[in-house]
């Protein structure tokens, strides 16, 4: 190397939304290509990102694709906005785009980017979701080879998936897949949904808001465009079934702190060995507990 | 209540900043590592990161390697998405490696090849005993090594470049002549990788692919995996002139100059179609910096994967999916991390579906048993 040669320090300073203009662009074209085909799997240049891989790289390029200065912000991991990744990536786009605004109400944000969950409240026409994706493609539980599920994508050829489905009924009278269930979208392509829940599946479908899905790792770039059709896969005879909440007498389990009954909840083991459980959507439940205390004030 | 695993989320990470910047400053020592001690002192080191990363800046490595306490896998990761925020000017065009100011090269096929065999700089022949006088080592002496050995060789012993040893098997006939007509290279930067590939894509992805990742794969072909058998036609280390089109006139000229590994290797010969004489066939290894092992490896990774492409893979190191999704060090550094991060809603997911399958099984057995 020249030995006169002196480190840039003045370029340190990154541009609005840290990605060139160039790379920008090009996910705003996939992600237009992706609302065309729902459900399909776009692929897209992935960037690197200053976080890990598997960390929300491709969620963060859609965020960063899409947002300006008149967006309002909403982080969220595991359901919260203070958990670690959530923190770190809203940290990131506040340096890199000046002038964004950030919440954690689910209501006031024009731009939700969320890992493993689909916010309580309902979302609105006017806002888009982003979920950071590990893994794009159903299919690859049954076939590792990406070229050969590309065929079977275009095929629409779940039969593999559905015997799958089927051995498991077989085995354990149930169908296993946790969380990531496969959905069909608009009757064609099947998507793995990301890791949330099957608790927020059923939130997918007929969507007023536009659901974006990024796999930065696997540079891939699909949606469920609002008021589509997604449906899980199941069979005419064994229905569709999310998280059951409810103890060994059957009474769904309430959260510890805003006594709700209605949401997906964490499980917690305490120093005594007890298990306590809570709202998994911390902004929902804070906003319950302002709802209750009002309540007694009045 | 004990567990706050979901609050405090910003404190905690500006005290793992804090502890991990103690960590590269603690120990009482006077001086913090210089870039220029890094580049220089430990040169194969930035060599490594400048070839995982994909960006050919040895201080800018240097610093990576500084800040992130000598992981290459961080520090190229770091290069990387440094990278990202800068656009492409331009596709250069081809460039002759013969134009190459080596500093090594060597040739395992021939005992004499045209230019001379070079050993230069390297590890190969050294004894792995520890050298316990480096140990406390004394500046002077230090100082003297570097300009000995300057003065004891002169420049005219060394040529600037070399002829290439396949021109000569080609001359021969024991390679086949170039393919004339060359597609634009794939760029890995700026297109997904949709199998199939072109073999340009297949070069480029291991070009910047984590060395150990690309070893191991070489290596299962090398035991039995695979069956290249290969011969080093050539090995060369050195500084090759990048040649870029002038931005008014056009006219190609020398931007700069980066130091490159290069291998090709030959390997035995196949049944061809038709009248054609069979020829040997080729391997070829290229990357950013001084890693002789990863050119090898990605020399013979290539050949492996030209016999998959065209015949179908029948090892893991000859199938182009299975390599070249697998090599990439930010990609699979990163995902490997990730499980890190907190799982609880998924896990919770995972919980349900196993409680639900206990409970119908402890109902089946009740009701077989009654």
């Amino acid at each position: 190397m020249n030995a006169h040669y002196e480190l840039p320090l003045e370029d340190a300073g990154y541009s609005f939304g840290f990605l060139d203009e160039y790379a920008k662009k090009e996910v705003r074209r996939c992600i237009l290509k992706a609302i065309s085909i729902p459900g399909y799997q776009t692929p897209y240049a992935s960037r690197e990102m200053p976080m890990g891989r598997g960390f929300g790289t491709g969620g963060l390029q859609l965020t960063l694709s899409l947002i300006g200065e008149d967006d309002t912000l909403k982080v969220i991991d595991q359901g919260s906005d203070d958990s670690v990744n959530a923190v770190n990536l809203r940290q990131f786009v506040q340096l890199t785009c000046p002038g964004v605004d950030v919440t954690e109400k689910t209501q006031e944000a024009t731009l939700i980017q969320s890992r493993h969950r689909i916010p309580e409240k309902m979302l609105t026409e006017e806002q888009i979701l982003v979920l950071q994706v590990p893994y794009p493609d159903a299919l690859v539980v049954v076939e590792p080879s990406e070229a050969r599920r590309k065929v079977m994508h275009g095929e629409a050829d779940y039969s593999r998936l559905l015997v799958k489905l089927y051995e498991d009924v077989v085995r354990f009278d149930e169908i296993t897949i946790s969380h990531r269930y496969p959905t069909r979208i608009n009757g064609h392509y099947v998507i793995d949904p990301s890791p949330i829940p099957r608790w927020d599946v059923p939130r997918l479908h007929q969507s007023p808001a536009l659901v974006l899905l990024g796999a930065g790792r696997e540079k891939k770039i699909y949606a469920v465009p609002p008021y589509t059709v997604a449906e899980p896969l199941v069979f005419d005879d064994i229905a569709f079934r999310v998280e059951d909440f409810r103890d060994a007498n059957g009474q769904r389990i309430a959260c510890r702190c805003c006594g709700s009954t209605v949401s997906f909840l964490d499980e917690l083991i305490d120093d005594a060995g007890n298990i306590t459980h809570q709202c998994s959507d911390s902004t929902y439940c804070e906003e319950q507990q302002e709802t209750i205390s009002a309540r007694k004030r009045a | 209540m004990s567990y706050v695993a979901i609050k405090g989320g910003k404190a905690a990470i500006d005290g793992a900043a804090a502890t991990t910047d103690y960590l590269r400053c603690k120990g009482g020592l006077q001086e913090p590592l210089t870039l220029a001690m890094i580049e220089e002192q430990l040169r194969l080191l930035t060599s490594r990161v400048v070839s995982e990363g994909g960006l050919y800046h040895p201080r800018l490595a240097a610093l990576a390697l500084k800040q992130f306490q000598g992981d290459t896998l961080e520090a190229a990761f770091a290069l990387r998405a440094y990278r990202s925020t800068k656009p492409r000017l331009l596709e250069s065009p081809v460039q002759d490696t013969a134009n190459m100011r080596c500093i090594r090269r060597i040739s395992s096929a021939f005992k004499e090849v045209p230019g001379g065999q070079y050993l230069g700089a390297t590890y190969d022949y050294a004894l792995r005993l520890l050298q316990l006088d480096l140990a406390n080592e004394d500046p002077a002496a230090f100082k003297a090594v570097a300009k000995s050995f300057l003065q004891d060789t002169p420049d005219s012993e060394v040529p600037d470049n070399f002829p290439k040893v396949i021109d000569a098997l080609r001359a021969e006939g024991l390679l086949p002549p170039v393919a004339p007509s060359r597609a634009a290279a794939f760029d890995i930067t700026r297109d997904p990788l949709v199998f199939p590939v072109p073999r340009s894509a297949a070069l480029a992805t291991m070009a910047r692919a984590e060395t150990g990742g690309l070893l191991a794969m070489a290596y299962s072909n090398m035991r039995g995996y695979g069956d290249v058998h290969p011969t080093v036609a050539e090995l060369r280390v050195g500084y090759l002139p990048v040649m870029l089109p002038h931005p008014v006139t056009g006219e190609l000229m020398e931007a700069g100059e980066v130091l490159v590994t290069e291998c090709e290797v030959v390997a035995m010969y196949e049944g061809t179609n038709g009248d054609e004489l069979p020829t040997f066939t080729l391997g070829y290894g290229a990357c950013f910096g001084h890693n002789e092992v990863k050119a090898i490896s990605m020399a013979i990774l290539d050949r492996a994967l030209q016999k998959g492409m065209q015949d179908g893979p029948t090892n893991p190191s000859e199938d182009p999916e299975f390599v070249l999704l697998h090599v990439d060090g930010v990609d699979s550094m990163g995902f490997a991390s990730h499980y890190k991060m907190p799982h609880y809603v998924t896990f919770q997911s995972d919980m349900d579906r196993l409680r639900t399958t206990q409970q119908k099984m402890k109902e089946q057995d009740t009701e077989e048993t009654a």
